[in-house]
C-alpha cells in the first residue's frame, strides 16, 4: 500500500470529533502530482489524554541543550524527578582535554535541589542559594546553570535574583533558565529558552578563541555515541579548526568564544537555529545547514563548506579526504547494503534526525515511507521559506524572543568572515547554500507520509498498514514495535552504539541496521507446533 | 570519571541531592497501576513528566510502559487542570479503551491544588469502567512512596467486603519489585496450597513475551474483579514496610482483612517468615518441595561461605529492598559497612542499626534520605570489598575500583534481571551466585600468575 491509497479518515475513525479535527492537520502525504509541500500543522498543543512521545520544555532546555556542557554544573531547581530523569539519558559523550581537565567535568553527575513540601509552601530561593554555595565550595565549577521545573514557576521563585546574588558572591557566572515544563507545547520551547540565555550570557564573553583560516562552530551537535568526534576528525583533516561543538562535549570556556568563528554549521536545525540566526545578526557570522549523517550527505556537506570559503586548496583537500575516506569504507558498506537494500522504514524522532537519517538509509538502499518529528515546527518539514507564514499562538508567544542588534565592536560583514567578496557571498546566499534549510519534505519519496507529533495509536495503525521492515524511534516505542514483530533502533541513544555520523559512523550504523534486520530470533517467533503444514518450516 | 569530587571529607553537602538515590512519586504510581489488568495509567500534569516516567520504566524493564498525560500547557497551569483531565478521560476511553484508568498527580497539579476525586466524579465514565486516583506530589517521599500511594488508591477505590465469611485465600501486596519476584512469591504460596490474589501484579505486563502481536493491555496484571473481591480474603501479606504496609492497613480498616507486615522475602530469614505467616494463617503444612529448596540454599551457603564471608559491603537503594538485603548479607557473614537509601523515613536507620547491633557489627554508617555523593564520600574515606545497588552505582564502582552487584531499581545497563527473581529461596541462590562470582572474578583478575588457580 502506498500513501496515496491511505485513507487517513479510516485511521481516525475511533477518535472523538474534536480529536479528528486536530490530528488530521498533522498528517500530510507526498504525491507525485503535488508541486509544493502541503501545509502541515506543527508545534501546537498535544491533545490531552493522547499518548504522545513528546517531552517538556525542561527536557529541551536541560536535557538537550545545557545539560551536556561539561565544565558547568547544572542544578535542577525542583523536586527530585526532573533532575533524576534527565541524568545520563542522552549519551552525550564528553572527555577531558587541555582546556578542561578531568576534575572540571561534571556532565555525568546530577544536581537537584530536591524540593520538599515545606520548600514549595515557603519558597525555594533560600534552598537554591544554599545549594549553589555548597556546590561552589565542593566543586569550584567555572560557571553554573540553574534550570527551573514546573512547581518552581508556580510558586514564583525569582531565579534571576538568586543567580545574580550568587554571581556577586562567588565571582562566577550563574545562568538561570525559566524552562518550566509546562511552557510551550514540547521540548522545543526549552531549546529556545536555552539558546536565548547562552546567546545573551555566554557567547561573546571570551577573548581567547583559536586562530586559523577556517574556524568553525558545529551547532546542534550533541555528540551522541561520539558523533561530534567523528565529525571533528574529518574536518580537522581537511584543515578546519573546530572552535566549539554546541553542546556535545562542549565546554563553557569554548562557548564564550563562539563569536570568533568564521562560519557556523547547523546540524540539528530545530534545537539551535536560534543561536545561528542571532549570531548572524549580532556578529555577522554566516551559517550553513549541514548534515553529517550519511555518506553522500557528508560529502555534500563537506563540498558546501569548502565552497563557503572558496579557497582552492581547501576545495582540493576536501576532495582528497573524501576520496580517502570513501576508499576505506566502500567495500564494507556494500556488504551491508546487500542486506538492507529494498527495505522500508519509519522514522519517528525529535527535531532533525527523522530527516537526517533518511540520507544514511538511502546509502543502504532503504527508504523511509513514514516520517515524523516529535516537536518540530513547520519549517522543519516545509523548509525555512514558510517561516513568515507561521502564525504564533498563545503557547509560542510565551517564549521570549530576544531583540538582537549588531554588536558595535564585534560585528563584521558575513563576507569578511568568509574572506570573500560581497558578490561571491551574495551568490552563495542566493543559491540557497547559506542561511537556508529546505526541510524534510523535498527528500521524502513520493507516496510517503509526514506525521507531526506521532502518537502511539497512529503509529500502531500505520505499522499495521505498511508493515515496515524497521522502525527508528525512541525507547518508549521501541519495545512496542518489537512486540509487533518489527525490529527497531533507537535514534536518540543509538541503542548504546555509535558514532553514526561521518564516514566511519556510517559503517557502524550499517552494521547495526543489518544486525537488527537479521537477528535469527525474528524467524523463531512462531513455535514449531503452531506452524501449519502448508507454511512449511522456516 | 567523577574525578571532580574532592579529596578530603566534605562537611558542606547538606542541601539538595547530588547523584540521587531516589526519584519522584509518579514513577512508582505508574508502575503500580501497570499491575492491574487492562489499566492505563494517567499522569495528571504536563506531558514531560509522563514521558520521563515511561522512559525510566522502559529502560529498566525493556518492555513498553504505556501511560497517558493531561498535557498541561501554561493555561492549564494557571487555571487548573480540570478541563484537561475530563478531556483526557473521554479521549482515553474512546481511543485506548482500557478497563480502568489510574490517575496520579504530578508536582504541577499538586501545586495548583487540583481536586482530582471531584474532577473524576464530574467526568463521563463509560458503564462498567473505572477511574481511580492517587495523590503523588513529587516534593514528598520518593518513587517508593508513589508506589505505596497508588496501592492505597487501588484498595480505597476497589476493594470491597460483602460481609460473608472470609474466604480461605490470601492477599499478597508484593512491594516495589520486579515481575519475576512477584511470580516467585506467588509460586511459593501456591505451592503451599493457599489460593491468593496479588496486586499490583506486573507479571506478564512488564516482562511480556514476544508473540508477534502487540497488545496494549498484555494478559498479565491483577484482574479488577479479584481486587474487588480481595476485601473478602482471610488475610493480607504486606511485603515491605515502605511499599505495602499502608495499603494493607487501609484494607484492614475498610474490609476487616488483617494485614501481616513482613519484609520483602529476600534472603532466607525473610522467606522463612513469609512461609511461616502462610502456615500459621491457614494452618497448612509446608510442602517438602520448599524444604528441599531451602535446604539447597543452606547447602550452598556452607559450600560458598569462604567466597564472601567477612567481606565488607556498601549497599544502597529502595528501603524495602535494602533492609531485606542487609539482613541476608548479615546471614551470609558479610559486613554491611555502608547502608543508604534515598527515600525518607527514620525507621530505615533504626531497623538497619538494630540488625547490625544484633549481629555485633560495629562502625557501619547508615543513612536514610542520602544520595550517592554521600555514599561515595564514605567509600573514599574507607573502601569496601563489594558495592550493591542499582545502575547508578557503576560510577562509584569505577572511580573506586570496587566490584558491583546490581540489584534494585533501576538497572539500565544490564538485561534479563526483570525475569530473574531475587525473592524466595531461588532468589537466595541467585544472589549468592552473583555475589560469589563477582568476588571470585575480581580475585582472578587481580591475582598474580602463580595464584591463578582452578580450585579455590
Ligand atoms: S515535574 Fe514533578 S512529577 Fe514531573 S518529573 Fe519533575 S518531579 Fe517528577
Ligand atoms: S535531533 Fe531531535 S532529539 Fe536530537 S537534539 Fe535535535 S531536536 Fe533533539
Amino acid at each position: 500500500m502506498t500513501a496515496t491509497d491511505l485513507n487517513v479518515d479510516d485511521i481516525m475513525a475511533p477518535y472523538p470529533d474534536k480529536v479528528i479535527k486536530n490530528r488530521k492537520k498533522h498528517i500530510v502525504t507526498k504525491t507525485a502530482q503535488a508541486g509544493s509541500c502541503p501545509q502541515i500543522e506543527a508545534n501546537t498543543r498535544t491533545v490531552p489524554g493522547i499518548i504522545s512521545q513528546r517531552g517538556c520544555c525542561y527536557a529541551g532546555c536541560k536535557g538537550v541543550v545545557v545539560g551536556p556542557i561539561k565544565d558547568m554544573i547544572t542544578i535542577t531547581h525542583g523536586p527530585i524527578g526532573c533532575g533524576y530523569y534527565s541524568w545520563g539519558t542522552r549519551r552525550n559523550k564528553a572527555r577531558a582535554d587541555d582546556r578542561t581537565p578531568p576534575e572540571q567535568i561534571y556532565s555525568a553527575m546530577c544536581f537537584s535541589t530536591d524540593m520538599q513540601e515545606s520548600d514549595i509552601v515557603f519558597g525555594g530561593e533560600k534552598k537554591l542559594a544554599k545549594m549553589i554555595d555548597e556546590v561552589v565550595e565542593i566543586f569550584h565549577p567555572r560557571a553554573i546553570n540553574i534550570c527551573s521545573t514546573c512547581p518552581i514557576g508556580l510558586i514564583g521563585d525569582d531565579l534571576g535574583a538568586v543567580s545574580k546574588a550568587a554571581e556577586e558572591k562567588h565571582g562566577i557566572q550563574v545562568i538561570h533558565y525559566n524552562c518550566e515544563g509546562y511552557k510551550g507545547v514540547s521540548q522545543s520551547a526549552g531549546h529556545h529558552i536555552a539558546n536565548n540565555q547562552i546567546m545573551e550570557r555566554i557567547i561573546g564573553t571570551g577573548t581567547d578563541g583559536p586562530t586559523g583560516d577556517y574556524i568553525i562552530n558545529i551547532l546542534g551537535e550533541y555528540n551522541i555515541g561520539g558523533d561530534g568526534w567523528e565529525i571533528e576528525r574529518i574536518l580537522e583533516d581537511i584543515g578546519y579548526t573546530v572552535n566549539s561543538i554546541l553542546t556535545g562535549d562542549s565546554a563553557y570556556v569554548n562557548i564564550k568564544n563562539l563569536h570568533t568563528a568564521h562560519l557556523n554549521l547547523v546540524q540539528c536545525h530545530r534545537s539551535i537555529n536560534y543561536i545561528a540566526e542571532m549570531m548572524e545578526t549580532k556578529y555577522g557570522t554566516p551559517w550553513l545547514k549541514v548534515n553529517f549523517i550519511g555518506v553522500e550527505a557528508t560529502i555534500a556537506t563537506l563540498r558546501d563548506m569548502a565552497q563557503c570559503f572558496g579557497n582552492e586548496d581547501l576545495i582540493a583537500q576536501t576532495e582528497v579526504v573524501i576520496e580517502r575516506e570513501l576508499a576505506a569504507i566502500t567495500p564494507e558498506l556494500e556488504r551491508y547494503r546487500s542486506i538492507c537494500e529494498g527495505k522500508t522504514a519509519f522514522a519517528f524522532v525529535g527535531g532533525s534526525r527523522s530527516h537526517h537519517y533518511q540520507y544514511l538509509l538511502k546509502d543502504l538502499g532503504m527508504e523511509v515511507i513514514v516520517a515524523g518529528y516529535e516537536f518540530a515546527h513547520r519549517d522543519d518539514y516545509e523548509g525555512r521559506d514558510v517561516i513568515p507564514t507561521i502564525r504564533s499562538d498563545a503557547d509560542s508567544k510565551n517564549i521570549p524572543e530576544l531583540n538582537i542588534e549588531p554588536d558595535p565592536e564585534m560585528y563584521e560583514e558575513p563576507n569578511l568572515h568568509l574572506n570573500m567578496s560581497r558578490e561571491k557571498y551574495n551568490e552563495l546566499v542566493e543559491s540557497g547554500r547559506l542561511a537556508s534549510y529546505a526541510g524534510m519534505y523535498p527528500d521524502m519519496p513520493d507516496g510517503s507520509i509526514m506525521i507531526d507529533d506521532p502518537n502511539h495509536y497512529e503509529t500502531e495503525e500505520l505499522i499495521g498498514i505498511f508493515h515496515p521492515d524497521l522502525i527508528f524511534s525512541g525507547v518508549r516505542d521501541k519495545y512496542i514495535s518489537h512486540k509487533m514483530g518489527v525490529p527497531s533502533k533507537q535514534l536518540h541513544s543509538y541503542d548504546y552504539s555509535g558514532p553514526y555520523a561521518g564516514f566511519r559512523g556510517a559503517i557502524i550504523f550499517a552494521q547495526d541496521v543489518a544486525n537488527a534486520l537479521s537477528v535469527p530470533a525474528w524467524k523463531m517467533i512462531t513455535p514449531p507446533w503452531e506452524k501449519s503444514e502448508t507454511q512449511g518450516s522456516e | 570519571m567523577l574525578d571532580c569530587t574532592p579529596e578530603g571529607p566534605v562537611e558542606t553537602h547538606t542541601t539538595g541531592k547530588i547523584n540521587p538515590a531516589k526519584t519522584c512519586q509518579p514513577l512508582g504510581a505508574m508502575y503500580a497501576a501497570l499491575g492491574i489488568h487492562g489499566c492505563l495509567p494517567h499522569s495528571h500534569g504536563s506531558q514531560g513528566c509522563c514521558a520521563y516516567h515511561r522512559m525510566a520504566l522502559t529502560r529498566h524493564f525493556r518492555d513498553p510502559a504505556m501511560a497517558s498525560s493531561s498535557s498541561f500547557t501554561e493555561g492549564a497551569s494557571v487555571f487548573g487542570g480540570a478541563a484537561n483531565l475530563k478531556t483526557s478521560i473521554k479521549n482515553v476511553f474512546a481511543i485506548y479503551n482500557p478497563d480502568i484508568i489510574a490517575v496520579h498527580t504530578t508536582c504541577l497539579s499538586e501545586t495548583i491544588g487540583d481536586d482530582v476525586p471531584t474532577i473524576i466524579r464530574q467526568s463521563e465514565i463509560p458503564e462498567g469502567k473505572y477511574v481511580i486516583h492517587a495523590n503523588t506530589p513529587s516534593y514528598h517521599g520518593s518513587h517508593v512512596t508513589g508506589f505505596s500511594n497508588m496501592c492505597k488508591g487501588i484498595v480505597s477505590y476497589l476493594a470491597e467486603s460483602d460481609g460473608t465469611p472470609k474466604k480461605e485465600r490470601v492477599n499478597i501486596f508484593p512491594g516495589f519489585v520486579n515481575p519475576a519476584d512477584m511470580r516467585e512469591v506467588r509460586r511459593i504460596v501456591t505451592e503451599m496450597g493457599v489460593p491468593s490474589v496479588m496486586y499490583p501484579d506486573t507479571t506478564d505486563v512488564m516482562d511480556s513475551p514476544l508473540l508477534n502481536r502487540y497488545e496494549m493491555y498484555p494478559r498479565g496484571g491483577a484482574a479488577i474483579a479479584d481486587i474487588i473481591d480481595s476485601g473478602n480474603s482471610k488475610m493480607t501479606l504486606a511485603l515491605g514496610a515502605w511499599s505495602s504496609a499502608e495499603a494493607a492497613a487501609i484494607l484492614q480498616d475498610k474490609c476487616g482483612v488483617p494485614g501481616v507486615p513482613l519484609k520483602l522475602p529476600i534472603g532466607v530469614k525473610a522467606t522463612d517468615a513469609l512461609i511461616m505467616a502462610v502456615k500459621d494463617g491457614f494452618g497448612v503444612d509446608v510442602p517438602e518441595s520448599l524444604d528441599i529448596e531451602r535446604g539447597q540454599v543452606i547447602d550452598t551457603m556452607i559450600d560458598t561461605h569462604f567466597h564472601y564471608q567477612g567481606k565488607t559491603v556498601a549497599i544502597f537503594g529502595d528501603p524495602d529492598i535494602v533492609i531485606a538485603m542487609t539482613e541476608f548479607l548479615i546471614t551470609l557473614g558479610m559486613i554491611p559497612k555502608y547502608v543508604l537509601t534515598g527515600t525518607n523515613g527514620k525507621q530505615f536507620e533504626t531497623t538497619i542499626n538494630g540488625m547490625l547491633a544484633e549481629a555485633g557489627i560495629e562502625g557501619s554508617k547508615v543513612r536514610a534520605e542520602g544520595d550517592l555523593f554521600d555514599l561515595h564520600e564514605w567509600i573514599k574515606e574507607e573502601s569496601v570489598d563489594l558495592l550493591m545497588g542499582n545502575t547508578h552505582g557503576k560510577y562509584i564502582a569505577r572511580a573506586e575500583d570496587i566490584p558491583l552487584v546490581r540489584i534494585g531499581f533501576p538497572i539500565m545497563d544490564r538485561a534479563v534481571h526483570p525475569l530473574m527473581p531475587v525473592t524466595g529461596y531461588r532468589g537466595c541462590l541467585r544472589l549468592i551466585e552473583m555475589i560469589s562470582n563477582t568476588l571470585l572474578e575480581r580475585r582472578d583478575r587481580d591475582c598474580a600468575d602463580e595464584d591463578y588457580e582452578l580450585v579455590l
